[in-house]
């Protein structure tokens, strides 16, 4: 069997499986992906690989009893077999109280991931690919190391009640550190898409090169509180915990950010600049998704913090039915709203700051006020005057996303990133922020 | 064909992970089939022969094969339900060669003659394409067969033989504790990790191995509604190369500390420590915050094992001084010149740091690495000197030796195997100290217990760490708890403030289960020994904010 179905073929094999069902309820998840990879270091490529994976997760209730089991094999027996295995485990499985049924036909929007470029890829062209960003790296005498992953595949579900879902997506990551020989200076640059002929390697390596050649020299500043412009490869990493936060149990009960004194939350109340907006949209041409969530639940276009008020949390099935509120599935993918500017007017427009590539280990440290800490890495570099006058040491950072929107200047155009800790791709803009906390210095190159 | 699903943690309450999700490798099963044994060694030589023969008649000049069957059973609850039960088996065939100079690495689930075949043959067409951009060949270290050897985690109960009821009732018990002591949410969770691996190279090894490894673990949240605050409190029991044994709670290995705290050293009480934790995340709502300043801090081992890990473990691995993980994790500055100085002072005089992979009891311990090199233990600083870092068969000839420290993993049968950390551990001190002498000597500081937030910088000079429970000592005393407490350092000044450490009977391992590194990531697990230990003048900042 192929490992990427087609809508056809997947909806006549999921078929197959439910037809084997005795339980209550039955869902059914099917997917395939074929994924490869080519990873470099010291000018050298050091590894390659591909991956191919398919997998059929069947889940059977008998009332609140539920069980899972998983297979890779697709012959009648086997399928049969892995229907059998769910329904013993689910008579075996105690209670589960928060399981609420399944869901039944559900509409869908359309979203288009799938970009036959990036499905056709071959070892050879990710090695091409590959091959000019070393080009370049070693005539420059800089050393690059770096990592190119490109899959496609699909993922389908039908289940008991009528309801079916597929969605086929591809995507690639291309993310290369370069340092300069004495060790002194390093620069970064990640790209994600879901069209592969969109990945330019050179222009990304020279990005890379020229962030390398003008951090070779850096002066130390004193740590403090600074105006700082986030490219959005840096901005991503923080914003990101924000958008992993909002789920509205953890806020009901009193364990979260958004959680308020008296038992209450911050729905409906401002909590940061006007200019903030937050949303997601499966349909985004720039970052499409899948527009069903894990569940089966439809995926719309939410807004999750509008004009800097929080105007939606998620909300599981379990949940929205004890709360009386509407279920929000969590989201598949996650925009910041921007404006204009290019990150060329920021620093135009700033008379003292600091420009930062990205920012590293990002951990939380207080989730009671969301906030992180880490350090600035690969390229970070003082302004003045609207100039980027020359590269300075990396900082450690302790600050709350939630509080560097409050001291939100200006926010750019925003693009497509990829972050650096979760891998996970999403329109953010550059933005400067005043009073930006960085806490200590870093010798670190 | 393969398949590595990730449990998002959001929700989980699975705090200090290294990951930002867990791993489930391979298919779902029922428990029973977590019981089977594996395929039968002399099967398992036979199908290795098959690997190795077809490698070398392609053009091997080293090949090595690895037959992996990897269980694991996760259990995760929350106040008083089961929230999730994971069995799941991986099982398959990992071929790595050397060919024309260069690696080349395949791997199948197809466990047959005929799969394996191709799949060397795979492995070696992938050396050849490799060779032809490669500019240094792979020197790799002589290892002498060891012939056919087997090696299992000494266990008196196997984790996967206790019925899933049991395991169920004692993380329900765990958390009925913390909800009886005033939590107002809890989240328990016990991971268990079998790796039957069949190793083979054509050194003429052949090495059986039957790895265990457990993680008992929970956070405890105390919420204060009125206030809208929050505190949690996380286990502190630690990750073993141990079978369920570990969770016997047996007295003996209890140590006891101020303010009722419990050490505990080879086995752990999960109800106690629970119930404590409630006690204490609640105390944590009221805690005094920290003025930030230069204290001596007095660190727990289940603190200290992190900071460890962090800045003593990583830099020394030699693939990162190298600049092999350039773009991921980082290099290093434990560089190789100032390691050729044999005077670089990494620490004070009492800093003995060891890699090993050999000590009872801990996670990185197993018989032979995964590429056939015998286990060992070598010193990585002495008397407060840089001397050795850890480096595998390919690596270990940059540094002018001959002879591998073993310390080479892959996380399964499908991934390559590449340098990993060792256990990494602090040695005790020699003269008779306990926590209570220690903290007597101490004017103004803070006792640190259990693993909280920590970050460092990529060539592991600047970190910051934070931790479960914080206690201010004044004039010898420890006075009270604390809260927001963060300490920063850099790495060469902070180990050199060491000024004192306990005794070998306050000797205890910390561990991480899920460690990330590589691009694809692989995960590791790994321990780390370490006595309660002093450091002088340590910058604390005070982390509370409001939003």
């Amino acid at each position: 069997m192929a490992t990427i179905l087609t809508e056809a073929e997947a909806r006549a094999l999921l078929q197959k499986v439910l037809n084997y069902s005795k339980a209550d309820e039955c869902e059914v998840n099917l997917s395939g992906d074929i994924s490869g990879n080519i990873r470099y270091a010291r000018n050298e490529v050091s590894t390659s690989g591909a991956k191919t994976n398919q997998n059929l997760v069947v889940q059977s209730a008998y009332g609140k009893k539920v069980g899972t089991a998983t297979i890779d094999e697709f012959d009648d027996a086997s399928l049969e077999k892995v229907v059998r295995r769910s329904e013993e485990l689910a008579k075996l499985a105690p209670e589960n109280p928060e399981y609420v049924g399944i869901l039944g036909p559900q509409t869908y929007l359309k979203s288009n991931g799938y970009f036959a470029s990036t499905a056709n890829l071959t070892p050879d062209a990710r090695a091409a690919a590959v091959a000019k960003s070393l080009e370049l790296t070693r005539a420059a005498n800089l050393t690059g190391a770096g990592f190119m992953e490109d899959s496609h595949g699909y993922q389908a579900m039908m289940n008991s009640k009528g309801l079916f879902a597929y969605y086929p997506s591809t995507n690639v990551n291309f993310s290369l550190t370069v340092r300069t020989a004495d060790g002194k200076g390093s620069g970064y640059v990640a790209r994600g898409y879901s069209d592969v002929s969109k990945l330019d390697t050179a222009a990304a390596t020279r990005i890379a090169m020229q962030k390398a050649a003008a951090s070779a020299s850096a002066k130390a500043l004193e740590p403090g509180k600074y105006t700082v412009i986030l490219e959005p490869t840096a901005a991503a990493v923080l914003m990101e915990n924000v958008f992993f936060n909002m789920d509205a149990r953890s806020a009901d009960e009193g364990r979260s950010f958004l959680s308020k004194p008296g038992g209450k939350t911050k729905l409906g109340e401002k909590l940061m600049d006007p200019r903030v907006t937050i949303y997601s949209d499966p349909t985004n041409p720039d970052l499409p998704a899948s527009p069903w969530a894990g569940d089966g639940q439809a995926q719309k276009k939410i807004t999750w913090i509008d004009k800097g008020v929080v105007t939606n949390m998620f909300y599981s099935r379990y949940w929205a039915q004890k709360q009386g509120k509407t279920p929000v599935p969590f989201p598949n993918n996650a925009i910041m709203a921007g404006g204009t500017a290019s990150l060329e007017d920021m620093i135009k427009g700033t008379q003292r700051g600091i420009l930062v590539t990205k920012l590293w280990y990002i951990r939380p440290v207080d989730p009671q006020t969301l906030l992180y800490t880490g350090l600035t890495r690969d390229g970070t570099f003082y302004i003045e005057n609207g100039k980027i006058k020359h590269a300075v040491k990396n900082f450690r950072f302790n600050e709350s996303p939630v509080i560097m929107l409050n001291n939100l200047e200006v926010l750019g155009k925003p693009e497509r990133v990829v972050s650096t800790e979760s891998q996970g791709n999403y329109l953010i803009p550059p933005m400067k922020i005043r009073e930006f906390t960085f806490s200590s210095l870093s010798d670190a190159v | 064909m393969n398949r590595r699903n990730f449990i998002n943690l959001s929700g989980l309450g699975v705090g200090g992970l290294l990951v930002g999700s867990i791993p489930v490798m391979g298919h779902a099963v029922s428990p029973d089939r977590l019981l089977e044994p594996g395929v039968d060694t002399a099967i398992k030589k036979q199908l290795a022969d098959v690997a190795l023969n077809a490698a070398k008649s392609r053009g091997a000049t080293y090949a090595d094969v690895r037959i992996g069957r990897y269980l694991q059973q996760f259990l995760f609850t929350r106040e008083k339900q089961v929230q999730n039960i994971s069995n799941a088996e991986s099982y398959g065939v990992g071929i790595r060669v050397i060919a024309n100079g260069t690696w080349g690495f395949s791997a199948t689930s197809d466990v047959t003659p005929d799969g394996i075949a191709k799949c060397a043959a795979t492995a070696v067409a992938i050396a050849k394409a490799n060779a032809k951009i490669q500019t240094e060949p792979v020197v790799l270290a002589p290892q002498k067969g060891v012939g056919e050897v087997s090696w299992k985690t000494p266990l008196t109960k196997n984790a996967f033989q206790m019925p899933v009821k049991d395991k169920i009732d004692l993380l329900l018990r765990t958390n009925n504790a913390a909800l009886e002591n005033g939590a107002g949410f809890v989240t328990s969770n016990l991971f268990m990790i079998n790796e039957q691996k069949y190793f083979a190279s054509t050194d003429g090894s052949y090495i059986d191995q039957d790895v265990h490894r457990i993680w008992p673990t929970f956070t405890v949240t105390a919420v204060d509604r009125a206030a809208g605050k929050f505190k949690t409190r996380d286990a502190l029991s630690s990750p073993m190369g141990m079978g369920y044994e570990y969770l016997d709670g047996l007295a003996s290995e209890k140590i006891p500390g101020p303010n009722g705290l419990v050490g505990y050293r080879n086995s752990y009480d999960m109800v106690e420590d629970a119930a404590l934790a409630a006690k204490q995340a609640k105390e944590k709502l009221t805690a005094k915050t920290v003025s930030a300043g230069k204290y001596d801090l007095v660190l727990d081992p289940n603190h200290l094992g992190l900071t460890i890990h962090e800045s003593v473990g990583h830099p020394t691995e030699l693939d990162r001084v190298l600049g092999y993980e350039a773009n991921y994790a980082g290099t290093s500055f434990a560089t190789l010149d100032k390691w050729k100085t044999k005077s670089f002072k990494y620490g004070s005089e009492l800093v003995n740091i060891v890699a090993d992979k050999k000590q009872p009891y801990t996670l990185g311990t197993v018989g032979y690495d995964d590429e056939g090199v015998p286990a060992k233990e070598w010193d990585l600083i002495k008397n407060g000197v840089l001397v050795n870092y850890q480096a595998i068969r390919d690596q270990v000839a940059i540094l002018g030796g001959t002879e591998s420290n073993g310390c080479c993993y892959a996380d399964n049968w499908d991934s390559v195997q590449f340098q990993r950390m060792p256990n990494v551990s602090l040695k005790p001190g020699t003269e008779k100290r306990s926590v209570l002498d220690m903290i007597k000597g101490v004017d103004k500081g803070i006792y640190i217990i259990g693993r909280g937030s920590y970050s460092i910088d990529q060539q592991r000079y600047n970190f910051q760490f934070g931790g479960q429970l914080f206690y201010e000592i004044k004039n010898g005393e420890v006075v009270g708890m604390l809260d927001d407490v963060a300490y920063q350092a850099n790495t060469q000044e902070f180990w050199n403030s060491c000024a004192q450490l306990c005794d070998k009977d306050d000797y205890r391992t910390f561990g991480s289960f899920f460690d990330g590194k590589g691009q694809p990531s692989q995960i590791s697990a790994v321990s780390h020994g370490s006595p309660t230990t002093r450091f002088n003048g340590v910058n604390v900042i005070n982390t509370g904010r409001k939003i």
